[in-house]
């Protein structure tokens, strides 16, 4: 259906995207311009929209795990942590010390390539392309990383439900160290070239203010809800996985505008690094998977020589978890802010609805809120410091 | 009979439009692929290295490959503007060229087109032509971002025009000259005016920086808003004009800068700080100012890959409220200053 919105008086109608180099994939915002002056607009949303919810509601649990990388595909290994966490709460597993910690070091790791490249892609759009490329030459070590873990370096799927796909291989961990020991001087040049640079602050500060009730209202969460002053994180408002055994700082902004945005992030990045370094000292020894052979794959061994774990296995790739019924929500603290999972389940091994919150989608409701009075430039500002994924947003 | 003086005139008057035509041609293609180059080196990438020795043979490729591409002339465009376009950004920078002296002299050849003694107000009007190029090319695209970079680059170019006017007062003041072969002259025998001038330096530069569309002030084609901009709606050698118009604006604005401030071909010692006698001195004083571009040409390519891009009205801001004064108390106190030395 053709949908084109009228410009009234002498104001001009422009189309931002879905095509356009600054909209991060493929949003699209249709602005009305007086002169350069942003007077109204209309995000246009659902390019990318895959019916994941629909999708999971037809395979298994276990089945639908890599389609949760496709969500916020700048920080995979993230998503499936949720997904895990979630449906273990509605199955009512715990998975053991040495899972938790782990799973917290892939959180934190794509944590901190996402805000890199968020951070990246934010200074492009405002001209800086040099820094794009630096974050992304520190970006690159992470994946080379990730593809330790599981093969692949961004739909890495590594997590199961209930476990890991395997335990970390033995380079992995050296791996962390070295390239945690690179990262200060990584973030340092971003710091540097634009933290105190007068063009980057002109350009950012004072732009889109979000206040603390107007970001509460609009239900923004992550490092956006956070520059705006809002003290809300849920690996400590909600503490799960490994999280209350670390020490970490939940930085807040003052003002709530594009600045306020790009300084929470570059923060949380090194406090990020600062929990896997935690991580790494105290990873526990142990299994790495719930020994129960109704949730977890049984060793292939067993598979091939004893009866029992040879049933599991034929259960839970013909059926699935057998979960039990009922109504759960579990969301995490992503990279972009609050990833939840609504999962209703009548038993069996498919759930009858499972529901996405989308941090993304959410955040992206403050766009009109924020850009309105803002001129053509501030927009491309704006979407780099709203930092949003489509692929989640649109599911 | 060819030594006849009228004929050699000629003889030279056409080496001359060679050597500068060759210039242009030759250096802006490598100027691209050294852009290309260092802003690799400066991203820790590898940039161009594959089309001959070092990715020297790049420029001729991608030249190849604009004149290969269809030439698309869209429906709603407005067709004698908009072929015309192209053209007027090109042109006004090989005018430049013309009064700029790139040498002293080899052998009996002065190495200036053309000597004009309103040297530089000839250069300063002929170069704000090429904004007519980008305005009429984002008007006559009929579309609304091509139209928005054009409009940016109108309000642009007038701004910085003024500054970049203002600045050079106190150079003309100084040197009593406007012919830019005087002003090199002077700055053989007294030094390179950039030590005296600062800050006409500075505003002149930056306001170049603007003239040339270049980042931080490259708003009429800013990739990331307007997408390209202007250039939108061109394609193969019209695209392929623009793209040379803007190395070419870029490297008369080198050359200009290298000939107001930084001594054109001279050295400050001998034998080249004044004009040459022998062949391999005046040789040498043409690879000097080559040199000196190249090193203006650097600093265009650093600045670019280093800073974001400034806001459509904080430039505006930026040229009126600050430069725009700042060059009018320049002429005053230099002003004042040459009164004083006057009379003391």
């Amino acid at each position: 259906m053709a949908w084109s919105p009228q410009a009234e008086g002498d104001r001009m109608i422009i189309n931002l995207g879905p095509q356009h180099p600054s909209t991060h994939g493929v949003l699209r915002v249709i602005l009305e311009l007086d002169g350069e002056e942003i007077t109204r607009l209309w995000p246009d949303i659902g390019y990318l929209h895959r019916g994941d919810e629909k999708i999971a509601e037809n395979m298994t649990y276990q089945q639908f795990l890599p389609y949760t990388d496709r969500l916020d595909y700048l920080a995979p290994l993230a998503n499936n942590v949720a997904y895990a966490y979630a449906v273990e709460k509605l199955l009512g597993v715990e998975v053991p010390p040495r899972c938790h910690v782990i799973r917290v070091i892939c959180c934190e790791l794509s944590r901190i390539a996402s805000h890199l490249l968020g951070l990246g892609c934010y200074a492009m759009d405002v001209g800086a392309m040099t820094v794009f490329l630096y974050c992304m030459r520190e970006r690159e070590k992470i994946m080379d990383l990730f593809e330790t873990l599981s093969g692949a370096r961004f739909t890495s799927s590594y997590i199961r439900i209930g476990g890991l796909a395997n335990d970390l291989p033995p380079e992995f961990v050296p791996g962390v160290r070295a390239f945690l020991a690179e990262l200060p001087a990584g973030v340092a040049e971003i710091d540097g070239l634009l933290t105190r640079n007068r063009i980057f602050v002109d350009r950012t500060r004072d732009i889109a203010v979000l206040s603390r009730e107007q970001a509460i209202n609009l239900g923004m969460t992550g490092p956006n809800l956070r520059a705006s002053g809002v003290d809300w994180d849920l690996r400590r408002a909600h503490p799960y996985s490994a999280y209350p055994d670390f020490e970490f700082e939940v930085p807040l902004g003052s003002v709530g505008d594009c600045y306020d945005r790009f300084l929470v992030r570059l923060e949380e990045v090194r406090q990020s690094r600062s929990i896997v370094l935690q991580a790494l000292d105290r990873l526990p020894a142990g299994p790495w998977y719930v020994d129960d052979g109704k949730v977890f794959l049984p060793p292939k061994t067993d598979v091939l020589t004893r009866m029992e774990p040879l049933i599991h296995q034929f259960m839970l790739i013909t059926e699935g978890i057998n979960a039990p019924p009922g109504e759960i929500y579990f969301s995490a603290e992503n990279p972009k802010g609050e990833l939840g999972f609504m999962i209703i389940s009548r038993g069996g091994g498919v759930p009858h609805r499972l529901k996405i919150r989308a941090p993304s989608f959410v955040n992206l409701q403050a766009l009109s809120v924020m850009a309105v009075g803002h001129l053509l430039s501030d927009m491309t500002a704006i979407l780099g410091s709203l930092d949003f994924v489509m692929g989640e947003c649109d599911r | 009979m060819w030594t006849d003086p009228a004929i050699l005139e000629w003889i030279f008057i056409l080496v001359k439009i060679i050597v500068i035509f060759g210039l242009v041609l030759s250096i802006v293609p490598y100027t691209v692929l050294a852009e290309r180059r260092i802003c690799a080196w400066i991203q820790d990438r590898v940039g161009p290295n594959r089309v001959g020795f070092q990715g020297l043979l790049q420029p001729i490729a991608d030249a190849l490959k604009l004149m290969l591409k269809e030439d698309m002339l869209s429906n709603h465009v407005h067709k004698v503007v908009f072929t015309l376009a192209p053209a007027l950004v090109f042109m006004p920078s090989l005018m430049v060229l013309a009064v700029i002296p790139w040498g002293s002299a080899i052998g009996p050849m002065t190495c200036v087109l053309s000597d004009m003694n309103a040297g530089m107000l000839f250069a300063l009007a002929v170069a704000s032509f090429s904004v007519y190029g980008i305005a009429l090319a984002g008007w006559a695209s009929n579309s609304k971002y091509p139209f928005l970079g054009g409009m940016r680059s109108a309000a642009q170019m007038i701004s910085y025009e003024v500054c970049l006017g203002l600045s050079l007062v106190p150079l003309f003041m100084q040197t009593g000259s406007l012919n830019l072969s005087a002003i090199v002259e002077y700055q053989t025998q007294h030094g390179w005016l950039m030590l005296y001038h600062p800050v006409a330096c500075f505003i002149f530069i930056t306001s170049l920086f603007a003239e040339c569309n270049r980042t931080p002030f490259d708003l009429p084609e800013a990739e990331q808003e307007l997408v390209s901009g202007y250039n939108i709606e061109y394609s193969s050698l019209k695209f392929g004009l623009f793209f040379l118009g803007e190395y070419a604006n870029m490297l008369v604005a080198s050359a200009l800068v290298t000939t107001l401030f930084l001594g054109g071909w001279s050295l400050p010692f001998a034998p080249f700080n004044a004009p040459a006698t022998v062949i391999w001195v005046g040789l040498a004083h043409v690879g000097i100012f080559v040199a000196k571009v190249c090193a203006m040409l650097f600093l265009f390519i650093w600045v670019r890959w280093t800073v974001p891009r400034f806001r459509y009205d904080q430039l505006m801001a930026l040229g009126w409220k600050v430069f725009f004064p700042l060059a009018l108390v320049n002429i005053v106190v230099v002003a004042v200053i040459m009164a004083c030395r006057a009379n003391l």
